[in-house]
């Protein structure tokens, strides 16, 4: 009953109370927990995962032009390692804004190389992708032989230090600008569910990054561009129907290739952002595969924008648990979380009468919350492994269930019908 | 009909060989823009890729790749893209070190219990993306690499603690020792360097000819007989060129993905086995990178048992050649990096090319033939 109301709410106030759901079960896990933690809603918890969804949105926003245009990008893992690449170099010599136009350069070229082989060609798209993810580490390896060993403090595997974009803290909600912080008030009255809620929001608020916030607004940007506007109709068609597309007159390869240079431009800056934000340094494999599950949080969400962001955000949620967790209690209490989620899923699917997802859901629920009652603390590989395991369980729920675009892979090339 | 099939080696070489020149020549223009003479380069790779050791060094190279390579292609041969032999082999090696060193057996038995339990533990682990792509339709290529992931930063980093030498090994402590307990002499592939001195001279400098290349060309002949000998083989490569023909045809497709995953997971076992063979055991540096190496030489092959080979000794001897660049100073070793992506990536285009120069020449030539009956 509380579900439909739900849904027949405006999209933006059913994924409020969706967050506000989530908020209230990481609370009440906290609060009536078996280990004392406020790890979950803390605020650098908050402040954390939003910067490690970044990459992961700005991979999965380049797989969406991508995909949008027909073109499978496994490549995104490659584009995205060019990008810390060039990111890095960009930084080092023109200073961090530079840096992040310079990364989405790399990855825009990264882009090329795959429409060219792609569309160009009409090589297969999962092979060219594949190429790239070999070719953009060995050239990132090149380059920094020939460039940064020759800086202080860079070598084969890494670049100096960067420096970062400037911060930007909200006015009155958390203080920015020497204004009241009135979250940090709400936050340390210690009022249940309310003060968390603060806190996360004030982690949010604080001190993040204007590429953060840049990142952020390509989420309604993508969304007007690809939905509201004559180019983003034309790159769709050339995802859906191709062929009708080219009936119209519309010239499919032009806007394949400019959707494929985007994409490239997007992993290219969450690899500049990676640089730059994170690590404040070039390291080779600094990357972890989160091209890859950009991909995934494409897929999770359901080739659109909001969805991505909605992903990204659940992806970078595990990875920002992991510091500051010293004592696995944090982790530990996210096993109940999990375990919560996972028996709404079973939920979810009894109602939609889809058997095999009940009792595979039920059964995942059930082991994740016997773990979490019969021990005090997770190990630390199981800490590592989370964000991962994360996502392979989402897409082993949602993997079947969405809709990809019509002609997302296949081959086209002019003049065949 | 001699003539066409003369035609048609051409026209598969063809590729490779415009691949490898442009390669050359792009990687030259990267060389002269860095400052070095490509010529005196190459002259010293080659120069220095000619004697002995070094050609054992590259075999040794080779060897590993290969066994990727046709792990990548057993999955490739059907549109199944496994990228995550880099996960697979390095499990598998870290278990078959830990149970080989824990048993004492004469030795072939050794030997055999080592590479089984390296080929069980890959084909079981590439099952589970196996498994997950055929019941809940999970994308192999972003499961396989968040398998990847969770080996090798997860199970990886615990296990090489649990089970090392002398005791398991402290999370917080950042030393980790020498690896797993040593496997003895009984359990490790010998070298055979015998059998290549019988063809050159004695091989100097304390090198080693390993002798898992043999397992490398079991592998290769089995793959080749499985490919293009067996039901499995035609299946598989029935499925790989049109699925729905296939599915017609009374092939199970899901059968056909698992039984493939589980078979490139078995050979991906065998990888680090020649790693194992000359370190005695598992230890934290083990080497990696070699399964992202073994898709690239299987593109560069074609998935053809004879084609890997050729990628796989082209990429070693780019790997091992290039250390004399650093002693010489004509170049950064550097290069053969940007060498074996460009070969990659302009071999992978210039097959399609060619396949397509190929479509078209039959259809014409079928064309031809159709006018000449109407006739």
């Amino acid at each position: 009953m509380i579900l439909k109301q739900i849904r027949r709410l405006p999209t933006w106030a059913r994924w409020a109370s969706f967050a506000t759901l989530g908020i209230l079960v990481l609370t009440l896990v906290q609060e009536l927990g078996q280990n004392e933690t406020n790890h979950l809603t803390a605020m650098t918890t908050s402040q954390t995962a939003l910067k490690w969804s970044i990459p992961i949105l700005l991979a999965g926003l380049g797989g969406l032009f991508a995909e949008r245009a027909g073109i499978i990008n496994i490549g995104l893992e490659g584009m995205m390692i060019l990008g810390t690449w060039f990111g890095a170099w960009g930084a080092f010599n023109y200073g961090p804004y530079s840096g992040i136009l310079i990364g989405i350069i790399g990855g825009a070229i990264g882009g090329l190389i795959h429409a060219i082989a792609t569309v160009g060609f009409g090589v297969d798209h999962i092979i060219s992708g594949v190429a790239i993810n070999i070719l953009g580490p060995f050239a990132a390896r090149f380059l920094s032989s020939e460039i940064f060993t020759g800086y202080q403090g860079g070598s084969v595997t890494q670049s100096p230090r960067v420096e970062s974009v400037d911060k930007f803290t909200m006015p009155f909600l958390a203080g920015g600008y020497d204004t009241p912080n009135f979250l940090k008030w709400l936050g340390d009255k210690d009022i249940p569910i309310l003060s968390d809620t603060g806190n996360i929001f004030r982690g949010v608020l604080t001190q993040t990054s204007w590429a953060t916030i840049i990142a952020l607004l390509l989420v309604p940007l993508s969304a007007w561009l690809l939905w509201r506007t004559r180019f983003g109709l034309r790159v769709r068609i050339s995802g859906e129907d191709p062929w009708a597309g080219e009936s119209q007159g519309v010239n499919i390869y032009r806007y394949k290739f400019i959707a494929v240079m985007i994409s490239g431009g997007l992993a290219g800056f969450g690899g500049a952002f990676i640089t730059i934000e994170m690590s404040s340094i070039y390291q080779e494999g600094g990357t972890t595969g989160r091209g890859f599950i950009g991909l995934a949080a494409l897929i999770f969400g359901n080739w659109r924008p909001g969805g991505i962001l909605a992903a990204a955000l659940l992806f970078g949620y595990p990875y920002a648990l992991q510091f500051g967790d010293f004592d696995g209690f944090a982790s530990h209490a996210l096993l109940l979380v999990n375990a919560i989620a996972l028996f709404g899923v079973t939920i979810w699917a009894i109602r939609k009468s889809k058997h095999a997802d009940a009792v595979i859901a039920f059964v995942l629920a059930t082991l994740s919350a016997v773990w979490y009652f019969i021990a005090d603390t997770v190990p630390d590989w199981w800490v590592k492994i989370l964000p991962y395991v994360i996502v392979i369980v989402v897409l082993i729920f949602f993997a079947q269930r969405l809709r990809m675009p019509a002609a997302n892979g296949q081959i086209y090339r002019r003049g065949q019908t | 009909m001699k003539n066409g099939s003369i035609r048609r080696i051409a026209l598969a070489l063809a590729a490779p060989f415009a691949a490898v020149v442009f390669a050359t020549i792009a990687s030259s223009i990267f060389l002269l823009i860095a400052g070095s003479n490509p010529f005196t380069a190459y002259g010293d790779m080659f120069e220095y890729g000619s004697r002995l050791e070094i050609q054992v060094d590259i075999l040794n190279r080779a060897t590993p790749l290969y066994i990727s390579g046709v792990a990548a292609a057993i999955g490739f041969r059907m549109n199944l893209f496994n990228i995550g032999v880099e996960g697979q082999y390095r499990l598998a090696a870290i278990v078959a070190a830990y149970v080989g060193a824990s048993v004492s057996l004469p030795g072939v038995l050794h030997v055999g219990l080592i590479l089984v339990v390296a080929m069980l533990v890959g084909g079981a682990y590439s099952g589970v993306a196996g498994v997950l792509k055929v019941t809940r339709g999970v994308n192999e290529v972003i499961s396989t690499i968040m398998l990847n992931a969770i080996a090798i930063s997860g199970l990886i980093a615990w296990l090489v603690r649990e089970w090392q030498a002398g005791g398991s090994v402290d999370a917080t402590t950042s030393n980790l020792g020498v690896g797993t307990e040593p496997i003895d002499e009984s359990g490790l592939i010998p070298n055979i360097n015998s059998w290549l001195e019988v063809f050159t001279r004695e091989i100097g400098k304390g090198k080693e000819l390993t002798g898992v290349i043999l397992v490398a060309i079991v592998v290769g002949i089995l793959y080749h007989i499985l490919i293009n000998r067996t039901r499995f083989g035609f299946d598989l490569r029935a499925t790989g060129i049109n699925p729905f023909a296939a599915r017609a045809g009374g092939v199970s497709d899901k059968k056909m993905v698992l039984g493939a995953m589980v078979l490139s997971g078995v050979v991906a076992g065998l990888v680090g086995m020649a790693e194992i063979a000359k370190l005695g055991r598992f230890n934290p540096n083990f080497v990696g990178g070699l399964g992202f190496a073994g898709i690239a030489v299987a593109l560069l092959g074609r998935n053809h048992p004879g084609g890997i080979a050729i990628g796989a000794l082209l990429f070693a001897f780019l790997d091992t050649a290039s250390g004399v660049l650093q002693v010489t100073g004509s170049a950064s070793r550097e290069i053969v990096f940007i060498m074996q992506g460009i070969i990659l990536l302009a071999a992978v285009i210039a097959y399609e090319v060619v396949q397509r120069f190929r479509i078209r020449e039959e259809a014409r030539l079928a064309s031809a033939l159709l006018e000449g009956d109407a006739q």
